[in-house]
């Protein structure tokens, strides 16, 4: 009964083009490989905290970003390198975050997956899971009242943060508000440990869409063409004045919760299932099926894309660490309201 | 002509919205209605799409103010009662405390919090949050004692280029009446002598300066004189007025509605220790409501929160020493 809303408009009912499907690839290839060093950076020490993979979450992820404009907002979660690439994030600002380099966009302040330039519609996230939709929400309220039109908010989460309440208040607001938010919510069957017979009793996520008076869709989160043609299409959808989509992706976590964790819980007959699919070799399979790319092509792009990311990293790793007795420790933006009373007693 | 301190509240905001078009309102029943306490009333009439309400959802509330300050707007949040802003207390805390710090981008947000016991409100409807909200980096907290300062402290906070906690004391919204309304105020994190004395110094915020005001009108009939400092910001706190003022009387007594542990009497009292321990004569004192729930019955109420007395009473104490 619940199905993807199919938009009326005539170009997201076309067949993706070769192009499209081309161009997401690559970012997903980006993401994947990005994220491989990420992994490495870690095993070798090379990184302070922790790491967050979007290993199997590739298509979803790049389908969001290659549906957005610059001019739209986008708050990605922990995995989602891809959907941040296509949106347009340079990979120095991933790698320089990451290595908490003073001249990334966190200049050392937040890490990891903590990235984002608000100003330019980007919002880095909280650790705190639904924590964002109602900031996005924000945006776009104020655009409204600004008198902007024609852009979309998206913001992603697991299946893990539905069970919030910030997910329940931020999605009912965006719905009474009738924002152009789109969520894009991956079911990759954990949350961290946790398989969703714990997380929620409902015969599928996407039924929680009628309750908030939201449009609902639903993809299979390892096949890239119906990423790009669902998410395409919710964001059409919002983008057309059609109030709050809720997009539900299946798929399953390719990894850990980040790379401390070696994820022994997951079930293997989840792993040997269609959701465990790996979206980046399905994606890969049909590309070089329907001859959109062939494995010389594929090989130089590895080897660009390698050498984009050893390059950041070379970069980064030369960059100045942050330093504390140049720091400003200062919370606040009104300079003159600062608390200074501990250091002039400590001193 | 007289104005009270909620009318103080709700004219601040009609002149922010009038001087400003990047503020907005948003906040439960304050649109047609005008609000529980009627601190919008009309507002939304006389600003059409800039008044509105908002669903059950502090947490959301405040996610939407962030992102509307993201956008360069500067929203008013109203909190029916302080104490609901604890379901909106991660999105005040670590979203709007944190953006600055971590992005470089400004959150201009106001969140009033109508706060403060009122005989027969009970547990959840009295709550004092300053101290919760001051020990968050990135917050301003503000606590005006007087009409004059209620008015111009909004206008003042929805000007701060930083989120501001503006606690708007529920029991001083009827009781208090100015003749009008300031043109010129103090800035925001000086402290200000509402009453000047040499021999103790009472340190209060919102309605404890009034109680201990009265505390001190008692005291003065047996030949004390008790200087009062009222805080009106919790943070910035102005610790430079409170050690000036012990310097004077080498006694302090600080005065808190809010619970007993930790809190703006504690960093008064530790602030003095740190950095004027010497100018005290006796050991520093402070008074706080009892650490349990507010109370429902006007009898425990009224035990429970320092009152005039119960300030003259601990005055006595310390000028006894």
């Amino acid at each position: 009964m619940l199905q993807t809303v199919v938009d009326a408009n005539p170009a997201v009912e076309t067949a993706t083009s070769r192009d499209a499907m081309l161009v997401a690839y690559r970012f997903m290839l980006r993401a994947r490989l990005l994220d491989d060093k990420f992994a490495a950076l870690y095993r070798a020490g090379k990184i302070h905290g922790g790491v967050f993979l979007g290993r199997g979450q590739e298509a979803l992820s790049a389908a969001i970003g290659v549906s957005l404009k610059k001019t739209d907002v986008f708050a990605p979660l922990i995995r989602d390198a891809a959907g941040r690439l296509a949106f347009g994030e340079p990979v120095l600002d991933a790698v320089r975050t990451y290595l908490g380099s003073s001249l990334g966009p966190m200049r050392g302040r937040d890490g990891n997956v903590h990235r984002g330039r608000p100003q330019e519609g980007y919002l880095p996230m909280l650790s705190h899971l639904g924590a964002m939709i109602s900031v996005v929400n924000g945006v776009l309220f104020a655009r409204r009242m600004k008198g902007l039109s024609g852009m979309v908010g998206v913001t992603c989460l697991g299946d893990g943060a539905t069970s919030t309440g910030a997910f329940h208040e931020a999605l009912n607001q965006a719905a009474v508000e009738q924002l152009p938010l789109v969520l894009v919510l991956a079911d990759n069957q954990y949350a961290y440990s946790t398989p969703t017979s714990r997380q929620f009793a409902c015969a599928d996520l996407v039924d929680k869409a009628v309750g908030y008076g939201v449009e609902p869709h639903t993809v299979d989160g390892t096949d890239l063409v119906a990423c790009l043609q669902t998410v395409g299409a919710a964001v059409a959808r919002a983008r057309a004045g059609h109030g709050p989509q809720l997009v539900v992706a299946s798929l399953l976590r390719l990894c850990g919760h980040g790379e401390h964790d070696d994820s022994n819980y997951v079930d293997s007959k989840l792993k040997n299932s269609p959701l465990g699919r790996d979206c980046l070799k399905v994606a890969e399979e049909l590309l070089f099926r329907e001859k959109i790319l062939d494995a010389a092509m594929l090989a130089t792009w590895r080897s660009q894309i390698i050498r984009e990311i050893e390059d950041a990293v070379a970069t980064a790793q030369r960059e100045p660490a942050p330093d504390p007795f140049t720091e400003g420790w200062c919370a606040l933006a009104s300079e003159n309201l600062v608390e200074t009373h501990h250091e002039n007693a400590a001193r | 002509m007289s104005i009270t301190y909620l009318e103080a509240i709700r004219e601040a905001q009609a002149v922010a919205l009038r001087d400003d078009p990047r503020v907005f309102i948003y906040g439960q029943d304050v649109g047609a209605f005008g609000g529980a306490f009627k601190a919008t009333k009309n507002l939304a009439k006389e600003f059409p799409g800039r008044v509105l309400d908002s669903p059950i959802s502090e947490d959301a509330m405040i996610g939407l103010s962030v992102g509307a300050a993201i956008e360069g707007l500067r929203p008013i949040i109203e909190m029916q009662f302080a104490d609901f802003s604890t379901v909106g207390f991660n999105q005040i805390v670590n979203q709007a405390g944190a953006l600055f710090w971590r992005t470089n981008v400004p959150c201009p947000i106001t969140v009033r919090l109508p706060f403060g016991g009122t005989s027969g409100s009970g547990p959840f409807h009295s709550q004092s949050l300053e101290a919760i909200y001051a020990h968050y980096p990135g917050l301003i907290v503000l606590t005006p004692a007087t009409v004059e300062d209620a008015y111009s402290m909004l206008l003042a906070a929805v000007a701060v280029d930083d989120p501001v906690i503006f606690c708007e004391h529920k029991f001083l919204y009827y009781h208090l009446k100015a003749e009008k309304l300031p043109t010129e105020a103090l800035p925001i994190g000086k402290a200000r002598i509402a009453r000047e004395g040499r021999d103790l110094t009472v340190v209060a915020y919102s309605a404890m300066v009034h109680e201990a005001l009265e505390a001190a009108t008692e005291l003065s009939t047996e030949g004390w004189e008790i200087e009062v400092v009222d805080l009106r910001s919790v943070k910035p706190l102005d610790t430079d007025t409170v050690i000036a003022s012990v310097a004077r009387t080498g006694r302090l007594l600080c005065v808190g509605e809010a619970w007993p542990w930790g809190g703006v009497t504690a960093e008064v009292i530790a602030r003095v220790a740190s950095e004027g321990f010497g100018l005290l004569d006796v050991p520093p004192q402070r008074l706080n409501a009892k650490d349990t729930p507010v109370p429902y019955h006007p009898n425990l109420w009224t035990a429970h929160r320092p009152t005039a007395r119960a300030v003259a009473a601990a005055a006595r104490k310390i000028l006894r020493q």
